[in-house]
């Protein structure tokens, strides 16, 4: 006993904090895993029998005759999922390295006034972020409208309600992700050794390839994690830019959730979800013990 | 391009993509502000200058109630993750007793590696299995959770910066343990508080997905309200109160900038 109360005094501070994110994150996500394998009630909710029809139906359905069949649609949403976030990660990717790079390179003072440019729109409601982009891409948007007067084109194209949309939509919102760990690994690059590369007849690209980028390596993969992680789930850009046509994982699990009323199928899709991130992160852990590409000394 | 020759790091081309992403980043947005003020319904032709959207999206008894729950939920929220937040800082920053430290702030930063559907539709379930239903009250302790972790690392990274030799000092003077933490600990970590404080404010207020899922009829918050807008069509009123809500979540990072900037 007295062991105990010496433990919770010692721990006083961290518990509060502690209980909190274990009852409220972390029961709540072991009790949609639980309810992964039961049956659908009739609205919404569980019946308390096991089953896992909730996974079978990820790739199978039943056909009139009960049969199971073989059915893609809603691995063609994960798959749809996959590929549209790892669009987004490469778009971040390619947009992010260059901008980390140039603003690792600048004075003190205004590298701060840049990284606070950086997060300002992170901190602004996603929601609007992205209503923003049906103004610009809709066919009465900016760019149909700007295009169209121009005389480029006669009829608007259809920017609104495609992937690429939520790609776009996607990149907007994470790309600070990837800037952000880009920059802190180059922050810290040792100048000495791009002056070596060049001293020994590389040149500038050379240097960016051979020396930079590796050695911003854990900085690229911590940025692509953290946009793909998100990117994974999402809900606001699918539902808002896709139109809800281009369904992703996440609207898909809000949809079980709303008006399809099926929670088991719902949680199975959360743990699709939690998979993909659990794997994400093991990945990144295991970077991170090799010594994350050369980086750490 | 100045530096060309000189700087060792200079590449061609990364000035400009530079360029187009700060303005890809900014130009939707700049877009939504401007068309807010706009005299026409027009969100794509400008028409003159006008509040009439904001008086009208002020009027609006259903945008009150909304912008009344979200600051209720938002203030409540702050409140409960700020504090947790701060002793959670000072157990894992200072006390040496802790055991265990490092499971501990990777628990404390969970919410943050969990996709925001998962959280939400598990505190949807969470609350449903046990029956929980007090109205903002879900809405509170389901942002207090999420919160958590965005008040705790600035605290966490004042602490760090922190000069133990102060504290130190104090308790070399014969300052107890409770009057070491409130008149040289605190006050020292007060700009690290208030600047996770305000972080958890705006990420409670912005709030869109989670709340989504936990709320019930009745709490509507502004976010929601928003969406319900953009499902309908897109009015220039939902321009307006989004450039309100722009306006504040830039006033306080901006500000929170400054507070960690000058300490």
């Amino acid at each position: 006993m007295t062991g105990l109360r010496a433990y919770l005094k010692d721990h006083a501070g961290i518990l509060p904090a502690a209980l909190v994110i274990g009852v409220f994150m972390i029961v709540p996500i072991l009790i949609i895993l639980i309810y992964s394998f039961l049956a659908p009630g009739d609205y919404g909710g569980v019946k308390p029998e096991f089953s896992t029809d909730a996974y079978q139906r990820l790739l199978f359905q039943n056909d009139l005759f009960d049969q199971l069949v073989f059915d893609p649609a809603y691995l063609k949403i994960t798959f749809r999922s996959l590929w549209i976030a790892t669009v987004a990660v490469t778009g971040c990717l390619i947009v992010g390295f260059p901008v980390a790079y140039y603003i690792a390179g600048q004075p003190e003072e205004r590298r701060n006034v840049f990284l606070l440019l950086i997060t300002i729109p992170f901190w602004t409601n996603l929601l609007i972020r992205t209503y923003c982009w049906i103004l610009v891409l809709r066919d009465t948007g900016l760019i149909n409208s700007a295009l169209m007067a121009l005389g480029v084109i006669d009829a608007p194209l259809t920017l609104l309600y495609t992937e690429g949309a939520i790609a776009l939509g996607l990149i907007y919102t994470y790309i600070p992700f990837m800037v952000l760990p880009i920059y802190a690994a180059l922050e810290r690059l040792d100048l000495r050794l791009i002056e070596a590369a060049r001293d020994l007849y590389s040149s500038r690209w050379g240097a960016l390839w051979f020396i930079v980028v590796p050695l911003s390596m854990p900085g690229i993969i911590a940025g692509s994690i953290l946009v793909f992680i998100p990117a994974l789930g999402a809900f606001i850009a699918p539902d808002l830019l896709g139109g809800g046509k281009n369904l992703m994982l996440g609207s898909l699990v809000q949809l079980q959730f709303s008006a399809a009323r099926n929670w088991p199928f719902g949680s199975a899709l959360a743990m699709v979800i939690m998979a993909m991130v659990l794997l994400c992160l093991m990945l990144y852990a295991r970077n991170l013990r090799r010594g994350g590409g050369g980086f750490q000394h | 391009m100045r530096h060309s020759d000189r700087d060792i790091r200079w590449l061609p081309g990364f000035n400009w993509v530079t360029l187009f992403f700060f303005l890809f980043l900014y130009l939707p947005l700049i877009i939504l502000v401007v068309f807010s003020f706009n005299a026409s319904r027009s969100a794509t032709v400008w028409d003159g200058f006008s509040l009439q959207w904001y008086a009208k999206a002020f009027a609006n008894d259903d945008i009150q109630r909304a912008t009344k729950n979200s600051l209720i939920i938002a203030v409540f929220a702050t409140i409960n993750a700020t504090t947790l937040a701060t002793m959670a800082a000072l157990a894992l920053g200072r006390n040496r007793r802790v055991r265990r430290k490092q499971m501990f702030s990777g628990l404390i930063i969970l919410p943050l590696m969990i996709p925001e559907i998962v959280t939400a539709v598990a505190t949807l379930t969470f609350f449903a299995a046990i029956g929980l239903s007090l109205g903002l009250g879900n809405i509170i302790i389901a942002h207090t959770v999420f919160c958590i972790p965005f008040a705790y690392l600035p605290i966490r990274a004042r602490l760090q910066g922190m000069d133990e030799s102060l504290e130190a000092a104090a308790r070399d003077l014969y300052s107890g343990k409770w009057a070491t933490l409130r008149l040289v600990t605190l006050p020292l970590l007060m700009p690290g508080i208030i600047s996770g404080a305000m972080l958890a404010f705006i990420i409670s207020l912005d709030d869109f997905i989670i709340t989504l899922m936990v709320a019930e009829a009745g709490s509507t918050t502004l976010p929601i309200y928003i969406y319900s807008l953009v499902r309908i069509g897109i009015t220039p009123e939902v321009n307006a109160i989004s450039t309100v809500l722009l306006g504040i979540s830039i006033i306080i990072v901006t500000v929170s900038y400054l507070i960690g900037k000058k300490t």
